[in-house]
């Protein structure tokens, strides 16, 4: 079938939408890894403390939720599309 | 401990309000035209507050509550770090399933995830094991979360486990019968602010009795600095075990049924937009405020040994009973939430599958079975809750041992037929058949006999395999006809 060939309009949209809601998970899982075990590596004695926490625990845990709340909140506003969810009137489904 | 009437008020004029949200969706499904579709899925008109809210409360469970907060107790400060890799739950959840299965949902009037398997596969093996494999989990889940909160009504009030268990259970069972999935996703919103606030007082009590923030990880460090590090006391959170638990809490999750059938359950992208932004800071407010609530414990009352029992603890020593009702309502909040989504979709997958699916596959119901499928989906949904409530009194023990399987065993089964169904066009019946009996075989032989592999959570080799197969047999075997693959790929 030609028409399905271009998968065009919403799938399309759809397929991207996807890959960018995994791509900023992994980004996530990168943030989260990197500050706690590269500011929390070493010995409890030399940690710098943020508000009361330990640096790790402050950036990985704390910022990483506040930041990527708000990246998610950006992902939908700037980057997802609205489209209608129904086939409409005529559709053969 | 002696019964508290202050303790209960909370609880009771909580309970009082699923009864009128119940009663309310039950007038709406009597106007309803399609019943299934009502009962089973509120005619897929959640908006994005409720969307948001459901999802999350779905998801978090008595563990969240309970189980969780008593390990960060124990563990400090890693523990709270490895909760908060379910973060991106949320946007996961309904950005990966997306708008592909929102759209196909609707085109195949799917209510349930073995709709979906059903017209994606067309194969009645796919749909008979993973209906089996659904009801068979979510039976064990369900009665494991009944016994959980029962146990905790009885430590924080003092009142039989047998009178809380009764009150609790019958209440979940009476309000999803009535009311249907609209009911579960109304008292699921509920029971997602009664979790915020119960958070919010613990968390506020806690710092408050523990004298500051910087005052309680003083103590924790005096205490043992280990509590203060990423790896815990004796490098027990090790690197690859805790990077493993990203698959099993985060990825997979998009794979679990009760979370996924709410992913075609909206009313439009706006909704889901919004739904996405409301829930992950939702999910993540809650991870981080219950976990950090079992590690500031530890400061304030540092002589506890058993975990379960150390967030009721820690509530009745920093709240004032009413607080100490509202947070008993919380996790009693996180356990209702759960179970009632999985009674309506268990319920709602035996319908299909007895009434509908074998009787006449792929075709239309006449009118006249209208009115047996009303009462078909009103007593099966009464009889698993019915079930459920008996098995939780005097639990077996195969249901107890079965329960330990369950969240990875449904990420095995469903995660790859939803997600190469939707994504890859080559995915096939066969394939899907094979995943699922390798995924489920491959997850109970490694979680009984291997315990880790390579130092990971059993999952990340559990899904290997059941992705490596279910690629290998499609390939091997037909591809799906055009027709069958239409609805899912013609714009």
């Amino acid at each position: 079938m030609a028409s399905e060939k271009k998968a065009r309009g919403r799938f399309r949209q759809a397929d991207r939408e996807a890959l960018y809601a995994l791509a900023l998970a992994l980004a996530n899982l990168a943030w989260w890894y990197l500050t706690a075990y590269g500011l929390g590596a070493g010995p409890v004695e030399s940690y710098r403390y943020i508000l009361g926490f330990p640096a790790w625990f402050f950036m990985s845990s704390i910022v990483g939720f506040i930041l990527f709340a708000i990246l998610a909140a950006a992902m939908v506003r700037f980057l997802f599309k609205d489209m209608p969810l129904d086939d409409g009137k005529g559709a053969s489904w | 401990m002696k019964a508290d009437m202050t303790l209960l008020a909370p609880v009771i004029a909580y309970l009082a309000a699923m009864y009128g949200l119940a009663l309310w969706s039950n007038r709406t499904l009597a106007r309803s035209s399609d019943f299934m579709e009502e009962y089973f899925l509120g005619s897929r008109t959640m908006g994005g507050l409720v969307l948001a809210m459901t999802l999350v409360a779905t998801y978090t469970s008595a563990s969240s509550f309970i189980g969780g907060p008593g390990v960060a107790y124990s563990m400090g400060l890693g523990w709270v770090l490895l909760a908060m890799i379910q973060l991106p739950t949320a946007w996961l959840t309904l950005g990966v399933l997306g708008k592909r299965f929102a759209i196909i949902g609707r085109r195949i009037g799917a209510v349930n995830i073995n709709d979906f398997l059903w017209a994606r596969y067309r194969s009645k093996a796919v749909v008979f094991f993973g209906s089996l494999s659904l009801i068979l989990f979510f039976i064990a889940a369900m009665v494991a979360q009944f016994i959980g909160g029962a146990r905790l009504f009885e430590s924080l009030t003092g009142l039989d486990y047998h009178l809380g268990l009764t009150l609790f259970a019958l209440s979940v069972v009476l309000y999803t019968t009535v009311g249907g999935f609209r009911a579960v996703a109304l008292t699921d919103t509920i029971q997602g602010f009664v979790m915020i606030a119960g958070t919010v007082a613990i968390l506020w009590g806690t710092i408050a009795a523990g004298g500051g923030i910087d005052a309680i990880m003083e103590t924790l460090r005096q205490t043992d600095p280990a509590l203060l590090s990423p790896f815990g006391p004796k490098n027990f959170i090790a690197k690859p075990y805790i990077l493993s638990f990203w698959v099993l809490v985060c990825f997979a999750v998009i794979g679990l049924p009760h979370t996924a059938v709410r992913c075609m359950g909206y009313r439009d992208a706006k909704s889901m937009h919004r739904a996405i932004l409301i829930g992950t800071f939702i999910m993540g407010f809650l991870m981080l405020g219950m976990h950090l609530c079992g590690v500031f414990g530890r400061a304030v009352l540092p002589e506890l040994t058993v975990g379960d029992r150390i967030m009721p603890e820690i509530t009745l020593h920093v709240l004032p009973p009413l607080w100490a009702g509202l947070f008993l309502a919380g996790p009693l909040a996180a356990i209702m939430s759960t179970v009632d989504s999985q009674l309506i979709l268990a319920s709602a997958t035996l319908v299909k599958d007895l009434f509908v699916r074998y009787g006449r596959p792929g075709e239309p119901l006449p009118a006249t079975a209208a009115r047996t499928l009303r009462r078909a989906g009103f007593a099966t949904t009464a009889l698993l809750g019915l079930i459920v409530f008996a098995a939780s009194l005097k639990p077996p023990s195969l249901i107890v041992w079965i329960n330990l399987f369950a969240f990875g065993g449904l990420q095995a089964a469903f995660l790859w037929p939803l997600v190469l169904g939707l994504y890859w066009r080559r995915a096939n019946g066969p394939g899907a058949l094979a995943s699922m009996v390798t995924g489920l075989g491959s997850f109970f032989f490694l979680s009984v006999y291997v315990k880790r592999f390579l130092g990971m959570h059993v999952i990340v080799p559990t899904l290997i395999a059941a992705l490596v197969v279910f690629v290998a047999v499609s390939l091997a075997t037909r591809a799906p006809d055009e027709a069958t693959l239409a609805p899912f790929w013609v714009d």
